[in-house]
């Protein structure tokens, strides 16, 4: 399980706990979020732009 | 006044004031203008007070920012972190909330218990909806941080103009489409303000709808569940509006529909003069390129920035969304409005004049240089704006 940063705001995606609010299961890998995953906090970068912790 | 003390990367110590501290506290008092017109109208009898916060907002504020100018000064990037932490500054974005419900339901009584001439009741309902329209940039400023407070807080303020469909759709829709042809809130080239509102209103309420849909679909409950963040706010909405109905009666049905529709124009307005025809080009992927300062258009008047919390700073604001507005800077050769928000609206009412004002401001920014292949234009227009202009998409390529 890994963690996935987001380079503008910091947001993390934590693959073991998910992210309850946007409807992302704990266990979800972050390769099975949409290609479309835009960061839930800042919006401009998307899952190609961030970063494993 | 509080100061910061920081390190240079060269070791030489500063010590930041900043001067405009005490001056943000416009932005919390500027919507309580309503009711200083109403105070006017009752010691006076003259209804003509009422319509003041339409002579400050159009007259007044335009004439401060041409006669007080701009401010380029940034704060030092090393104090930021300090400035950001500092509360005072939270603090005002938090007190200006329940001013907002007070100016509104100030607004109401008056329209609701006095025998006012049917102008005056008009003008008092544009008014009040203007103000509530700055309602929105308050939700906006607050929307934007990470704080479960900021963002509750941003949502309630929201009821205010009816606008609770905002929070999501301009951080999960604007700010991601932001100056592409997609977005419904970014103006193309050549479109008039009138024609924008008819695409934006219904496009953002729509796309904050599927946004939010989607997000409940992955939570496996229904659109209408009452996790569903637009419908929180617009219960807040609905209770404030039948409120105000049955306690004063059959004359808030206009006051609230004319009160509804300028707040709403508000926001149109903003959108309008923001991204007006700039284009966020494709990569060799077909990706949008990144969100960078010369996507949006700014205004360093400073004036009209103190009673909006900066939020002309715009081309700061869409590079790094979750900077505070005491933090947000200028940079060198932004695409720059020639007034603050409420004199250039002024001319985006008018079509003709805009398209006259800004067209050329917006071919003979650096990045475009004239190539119209790098601007968002009205598919409608463009034409017409090929032929104007001399350059097609064919010669450039």
């Amino acid at each position: 399980m890994s963690e996935y940063k987001c380079p503008e705001c910091g947001y993390t995606y934590n693959e073991e706990s998910g992210d309850a609010h946007e409807g992302y299961a704990p266990g979800t890998r972050f390769e099975a979020l949409p290609d479309d995953f835009a960061c839930p906090d800042c919006s401009v970068r998307f899952k190609e732009d961030f970063e494993k912790v | 006044m509080k100061g910061y003390t920081a390190t240079l990367p060269s070791g030489e110590a500063i010590y930041y004031v900043d001067r405009k501290r005490w001056l943000w506290t416009l932005s919390v008092l500027y919507p309580l203008q309503p009711l200083l017109g109403i105070w006017l109208h009752s010691v006076t009898a003259v209804e003509a007070w009422l319509l003041l916060p339409i002579f400050m907002g159009y007259v007044v504020i335009p004439m401060a920012d041409w006669i007080l100018g701009e401010d380029k000064n940034n704060p030092p990037e090393e104090v930021i972190l300090q400035l950001d932490r500092d509360r005072f500054y939270r603090v005002l974005t938090f007190l200006v909330v329940p001013l907002h419900f007070v100016a509104l339901i100030g607004s109401a009584w008056w329209a609701g218990t006095q025998a006012l001439s049917w102008w005056a009741l008009l003008g008092l309902a544009v008014v009040a909806g203007i103000t509530s329209g700055l309602g929105i940039n308050t939700g906006h400023e607050l929307g934007h941080k990470k704080g479960k407070l900021e963002r509750t807080l941003a949502k309630i303020v929201l009821a205010v103009p009816v606008y609770g469909h905002f929070w999501i759709e301009h951080n999960r829709g604007h700010h991601r489409d932001v100056s592409t042809p997609d977005d419904p809130a970014s103006a193309r080239m050549g479109e008039n303000i009138y024609k924008f509102a008819l695409r934006e209103i219904p496009g953002a309420f729509m796309r904050a709808w599927a946004i939010e849909k989607d997000r409940l679909e992955r939570r496996e409950k229904s659109v209408w569940h009452a996790d569903n963040q637009i419908l929180q706010s617009m219960s807040l909405s609905v209770v404030l509006q039948l409120g105000l109905l049955i306690t004063f009666g059959w004359k808030m049905i206009p006051f609230l529909l004319v009160h509804n529709f300028f707040a709403w124009w508000q926001l149109t307005s903003a959108n309008y003069v923001e991204h007006y025809g700039l284009l966020r080009l494709r990569d060799e992927n077909g990706r949008f390129e990144r969100c960078q300062p010369h996507h949006s258009w700014n205004s360093n008047h400073i004036y009209s920035n103190l009673v909006l919390f900066h939020l002309q700073r715009h081309s700061d604001h869409h590079a790094h969304p979750l900077r505070r507005y005491q933090s947000l800077r200028h940079f060198k050769e932004l695409p720059t409005l020639p007034s603050g928000y409420f004199g250039v609206y002024l001319i985006a009412y008018v079509p003709w004049l805009w398209f006259r004002v800004m067209d050329h401001r917006l071919l003979a920014l650096p990045h475009i240089d004239g190539d119209l292949s790098k601007i968002n234009i009205d598919p409608d227009r463009s034409e017409a704006i090929y032929r104007k202009y001399g350059k097609t998409a064919d010669a450039k390529t």
